[in-house]
C-alpha cells in the first residue's frame, strides 16, 4: 500500500497558451497536514480541481490514496473536499444541504447533526443557507467535507471569512483529524496559520512547484534575519548601507531594516549604528517566518 | 445513480418549488378546462387562438380529456423551465463541483437528475389530469354538455392516450430545457431562450412560412401533446411525423449535451 496521500508527477494544465500548472511534482505523506501555498493565480485551485477529477490534466500523472487520478470514482468516496469556497443550495437549510450530499454519496445521514454540532452550526441547522454569514457558510463547507469520514481532506482556503475564534477552531479540528490519521491538504493565504499547523509544505509560483518537503526543513534552511528599527525613520537607509558594507544582504520592509546574517553579528551592527550616531529602537535577531520565506522564494515582495 | 435520484428528489420537494409549480399547474389546468365550458357560447371562442370547441365535440368520448389536452403544451413550458433551472443552477450556485466530488460518474449524475425531474413532471401531469377532468365533470352539466360517453371504454382510452401523449411531450420539453441548461449554464438564459423560442420565435417563423411548422421542435412536441391535432396558422402536423422529428431533436440535443457535460472541465 502506498504511504503517500497524494503523489503527482509532471502534472500540467494548459488553458490556450497559458500554463496554469506546469509540470508539478510533489508528494504528500499519509497522516500529515500539508500546507499548499502560492500567490493568487499560482495554480493552487487548478491543481486541486485536477486531483478531484473536476478538470482533466493536459499532462502528467497522479495518485490519490494509491489510485490514479484518471479514476476519481475509486478514491473520491474516501476524500472530503471543499474547493473554491462553500457552494450550497440557498433555499435549503444547512441540514438539508448536508442530507442532500449524504444521499448523493451514499453516506448515512445519522452523522449530519453531529457534524453540524462539531463545526458550531448545531443551533442553526434548520436555517436556510442563504441566511448564513460567510463564516457560517465556510463552517458548513467544512462539515460537508467531513461527511465521508475522509482518509484525505482537501480544503481550499478553509479559514476565509472566519473570525479569530473560528480560525482557532478550524486549526484544532485539522490537528485532531491529523492525529486520528486523516491526511489534510490545505491551501490558505494566511501563511501564519499554515505555519502553525502544517507538517509538510508544497509551494507554488506561477504554476510551478518551488518547494516541497517538510516545513521544518524549509525553515531551518533559511538564513537568520536581524531586524533593526531606527528611532528616526530617515536613518534606515544609513543602516541599510552599514549592513551592505559589512557584506550582508539587507532590505527595508515594514519600516525596518531586515539583514540576512547570524545573530552574533547583531552586536557589531549595534556598535556600527551607534558610531554613526543612530539610536536603534529595536534590534531583533530571528529566523524568518513562513510569510517572509514565502516572499523570498516566490519573489512576490 | 439512484443516490442521485433520491438526493435530487429531496431538492425538488422543497416547498417553494413544489408548491409554486404545483400551484401553477392547478391554476392553469383549472382555468383552461373551465374556459372550455364557461365560454362555450362565446362568439370569441372557448379554446386557444379563438377557436370554438362546441358541445358536439365536448360530448364525444374524448370530451372529458379535452381540457387536459388544452393544458398539455403549457405543462411542457413549465417542464422546460423546471428542467433548465434545476440543471443550470448547479453552475450558477457552484454546486456542481459538490455533486461531482460525491458522484464522480457524470453520466450517472445526469441520468439521476433526469429521472428525478421526470418523476416531478409525472406528478405535475397527474395533478393536471385530475384537476382538468374534475373541472370538466363539474362544469359540463352547467354548459349543457353530455358526459355520457366520457366514462365508457372509449372515454377511458381517450384519457389514457392524452395522458401518454402529454407525458411524452412534457418529457421532450423538459429534455430540451435540460439541454439548454447544460449548454448555457445559466437558469435565466436557458429559460429565456427556451420560452422565447417556443412561444414567440417559432410562431413568427411559422406565420411567415407555414411549412416550417413541420420542422420546428416546439411545434412537434405540441403536436405530440395534442395527438397530432391542428396547430398554428397552417394545417396540422401528423402525429408520427411529430414523434420522429421531435424525437430526433430531443435525442440529438441530449447526446450533444451529455458529451459536453462529461468532457467539459468544471472550472466554476
Amino acid at each position: 500500500m502506498s504511504n503517500t496521500a497524494i503523489s503527482v508527477t509532471d502534472l500540467s494544465k494548459k488553458y490556450g497558451e497559458r500554463m496554469a500548472v506546469s509540470h508539478a511534482s510533489f508528494e504528500v505523506p499519509l497522516g500529515t497536514i500539508c500546507g499548499f501555498v502560492g500567490p493568487n493565480g499560482s495554480g493552487k485551485t487548478t491543481t486541486m480541481r485536477m486531483l478531484l477529477g473536476l478538470i482533466t490534466p493536459t499532462g502528467g500523472t497522479g495518485e490519490i490514496l494509491g489510485e490514479s487520478i484518471k479514476h476519481p470514482e475509486k478514491y473520491l468516496p474516501r476524500v472530503g473536499a471543499m474547493i473554491e469556497g462553500p457552494a450550497f443550495y440557498p433555499a435549503l437549510s444547512g441540514k438539508e444541504n448536508l442530507n442532500y450530499l449524504a444521499n448523493l454519496g451514499g453516506f448515512s445521514t445519522d452523522r449530519v447533526q453531529d457534524l453540524l454540532n462539531q463545526v458550531g452550526l448545531g443551533d442553526r441547522a434548520k436555517s436556510k443557507y442563504k441566511t448564513y454569514s460567510l463564516g457560517m457558510k465556510q463552517r458548513l463547507g467544512i462539515a460537508a467535507a467531513l461527511l465521508p469520514k475522509p482518509a484525505l481532506l482537501m480544503l481550499d482556503e478553509p479559514t476565509n471569512g472566519l473570525d479569530p475564534e473560528g480560525i482557532q477552531e478550524v486549526r484544532a479540528l485539522l490537528r485532531s483529524l491529523a492525529n486520528e490519521g486523516t491526511s489534510v491538504f490545505v491551501s490558505s493565504h494566511l501563511l501564519s496559520e499554515l505555519e502553525l499547523i502544517s507538517d509538510y509544505l508544497v509551494m507554488l509560483r506561477k504554476g510551478e512547484v518551488v518547494f516541497t518537503g517538510k516545513m521544518n526543513d524549509l525553515m531551518l534552511n533559511q538564513q537568520p534575519v536581524i531586524i533593526a528599527k531606527a528611532a528616526e525613520a530617515a536613518d534606515l537607509t544609513v543602516l541599510l548601507g552599514i549592513a551592505e558594507a559589512a557584506g550582508h544582504h539587507a532590505v527595508i520592509r515594514d519600516e525596518a531594516v531586515h539583514v540576512e546574517g547570524p545573530a552574533s553579528w547583531a552586536a557589531e551592527f549595534n556598535r556600527s549604528a551607534f558610531d554613526a550616531g543612530i539610536t536603534l529602537s529595536q534590534l531583533t535577531p530571528q529566523l524568518p517566518n513562513l510569510e517572509e520565506t514565502f516572499f523570498e522564494m516566490t519573489g512576490e515582495k | 445513480m439512484w443516490n442521485v435520484v433520491f438526493s435530487e428528489l429531496r431538492k425538488l420537494r422543497r416547498p417553494t418549488l413544489l408548491i409554486g409549480t404545483m400551484g401553477a399547474v392547478i391554476f392553469f389546468s383549472g382555468l383552461f378546462s373551465s374556459l372550455l365550458f364557461l365560454l362555450i357560447d362565446s362568439r370569441d371562442g372557448n379554446s386557444d387562438r379563438g377557436r370554438t370547441v362546441g358541445r358536439s365535440v365536448l360530448g364525444l368520448a374524448t370530451g372529458g380529456a379535452e381540457g387536459f389536452n388544452r393544458v398539455g403544451g403549457f405543462l411542457g413550458i413549465i417542464a422546460l423551465c423546471v428542467f433548465s433551472a434545476q440543471t443550470a443552477q448547479e453552475y450558477t450556485y457552484g454546486t456542481l463541483r459538490n455533486l461531482l466530488i460525491r458522484q464522480p460518474s457524470r453520466l450517472k449524475v445526469l441520468a439521476g437528475k433526469f429521472i428525478a425531474m421526470t418523476l416531478f413532471a409525472l406528478v405535475m401531469i397527474i395533478l393536471s389530469a385530475v384537476i382538468s377532468v374534475s373541472a370538466s365533470v363539474i362544469l359540463a352539466p352547467g354548459a349543457k354538455v353530455s358526459t355520457a360517453l366520457w366514462f365508457g371504454g372509449d372515454g377511458r382510452h381517450a384519457l389514457i392516450t392524452t395522458f401518454i401523449n402529454i407525458t411524452i411531450s412534457v418529457i421532450g420539453f423538459g429534455t430540451i430545457g435540460m439541454v439548454l441548461g447544460l449548454l448555457l449554464r445559466s437558469p435565466i438564459s436557458a429559460i429565456s431562450l427556451g420560452v422565447l423560442w417556443l412561444l414567440i420565435v417559432e410562431n413568427l417563423l411559422i406565420a411567415v412560412k407555414g411549412s416550417l411548422q413541420n420542422w420546428m421542435p416546439g411545434a412537434q412536441l405540441a403536436a405530440i401533446a395534442s395527438g397530432g391535432s391542428p396547430r398554428g396558422m397552417s394545417t396540422g402536423i401528423d402525429y408520427s411525423h411529430a414523434l420522429v422529428v421531435g424525437g430526433a431533436y430531443v435525442v440529438v440535443g441530449a447526446a450533444v449535451a451529455s458529451i459536453l457535460f462529461v468532457r467539459r472541465d468544471v472550472s466554476n
